[in-house]
């Protein structure tokens, strides 16, 4: 259990993966003019992360992983293991499409009220690269089954931790005088290097 | 080459820059840019699978229904990062250990997404090509100024070769220790954005 929970707290503030592998950035820095909009996307990501990972994680293990599938298709000989892991791209994209593609319809049947909130975002969440990030991830850190759905939902709720905050500066900065050229894009850039800047200090943390 | 051609191949670099306007393919900028060699490697995938995306996208336009556009979309992209991804690994396995899972971030990378779904699916093959081009081109401009001075202030080196000799090895120069950091093309990143909208005052944005 104590396990479980340090590999949450480190995934969630050390190894943060919108400001320590900088993942999800085209939408963390698009969507996160208003803190509303911030937290529905937040919410999205954290449900996606917490479903796409463990089930890639069985796909990958069960099929793709080198030498998955030689006791089913009964090879013994070591030269002749099947190795499917360049594949693994093509199916986790394949995957995390469907999944959304799934969600969403489930969403629309049972939950109408928060399928009407999260609308635009589950389909913009295909591309979001935080989810194709954590399931590489977790590929390369080779995570076990209860692992990969903590570490699934840890990175999702601090991805939506981050743009939450960002979004709560955006929101104060309109007030401030920024010189013209930094106006927008520019300035949230250096916004968001100041977030990692600090984020940098929960490294310290051993756990 | 006609003019239209040509202006497709050079506006992407800098009056329409993926990175700097269009807030496209922005995680991978900041990750692989600890040196000039990672990021050049960075940009030739990119350039490479942008135009063959976006000219086998294009030659087959007519032919896909709108309805599963994104699922084709992503499955050229995905065969087209495998194949780039198993040259890596086969020729310079050093390199493809560093820039670990952002190759396959690749496939995320809203700059092949974007530019397959908003001008691929309307123009002719080669125009789409021309296009790609220019567009792996102007997030490759980016990469490599970061890159630039994040090797050359962080770590004295151009391309591995040592420009400014460090004074831990008997020279004079002292290295930035904040360029060594990821989050430090952030801030970079937000002051070539300033530099392009002092020159170019038109891309300010209006609040």
């Amino acid at each position: 259990m104590e396990h479980y929970i340090s590999l949450l707290v480190k995934t969630i503030f050390i190894e943060n993966i919108a400001l320590s592998f900088f993942l999800g950035m085209c939408t963390f820095l698009a969507v996160s003019k208003k803190v509303s909009t911030a937290i529905g996307l937040g919410v999205a990501v954290v449900v996606v992360l917490g479903i796409a990972v463990p089930v890639n994680q069985i796909i990958y293990q069960a099929i793709l992983a080198p030498g998955a599938l030689d006791s089913m298709m009964g090879v013994t000989d070591p030269k002749e293991s099947i190795d499917l892991s360049f594949l693994s791209f093509i199916t986790f994209i394949g995957v995390i499409a469907a999944l959304v593609q799934i969600l969403e319809m489930v969403l629309d049947k049972y939950f109408p009220a928060l399928y009407q909130a999260l609308g635009i975002f589950l389909p913009l969440i295909t591309v979001n690269c935080a989810i194709f990030g954590a399931v590489s991830f977790m590929v390369a850190k080779n995570l076990t089954l209860g692992e990969s759905v903590v570490y699934g939902i840890g990175s999702g709720i601090g991805w939506a931790l981050a743009i939450v905050l960002l979004a709560g500066i955006r929101e104060k900065m309109k007030y401030s005088d920024v010189p013209d050229g930094l106006k927008g894009l520019g300035i949230t850039f250096i916004t968001t290097g100041l977030m990692a800047f600090g984020f940098l200090s929960f490294g310290g943390i051993s756990l | 080459m006609s003019t239209d051609a040509k202006k497709v191949l050079t506006s992407p670099i800098v009056d329409n820059n993926p990175i700097a306007l269009q807030v496209l393919g922005i995680c991978s900028a900041l990750a692989v840019t600890s040196s000039m060699a990672n990021a050049l490697v960075m940009t030739l995938a990119v350039v490479f699978v942008t135009a063959f995306s976006n000219l086998f996208i294009s030659i087959i336009r007519n032919h896909i229904p709108s309805s599963v556009r994104i699922i084709v979309q992503m499955a050229i992209i995905a065969s087209l990062v495998i194949v780039v991804d198993q040259v890596l690994k086969a020729f310079s396995y050093q390199l493809s250990k560093e820039l670990s899972v952002f190759v396959g971030l690749i496939i995320t990378n809203c700059i092949v997404m974007g530019r397959a779904e908003a001008f691929a699916m309307k123009e002719k093959p080669v125009v789409s090509f021309m296009d790609g081009i220019g567009n792996g081109l102007g997030y490759g401009f980016i990469l490599m100024t970061v890159a630039f001075f994040r090797e050359l202030l962080g770590f004295g080196k151009l391309f591995g070769i040592e420009i400014l000799p460090l004074v831990q090895n008997g020279g004079w120069y002292q290295a930035n220790g904040l360029l060594v950091l990821p989050f430090s093309s952030f801030f970079i990143i937000g002051l070539i954005i300033w530099a392009i909208r002092q020159w170019k005052p038109a891309q300010v944005e209006k609040d």
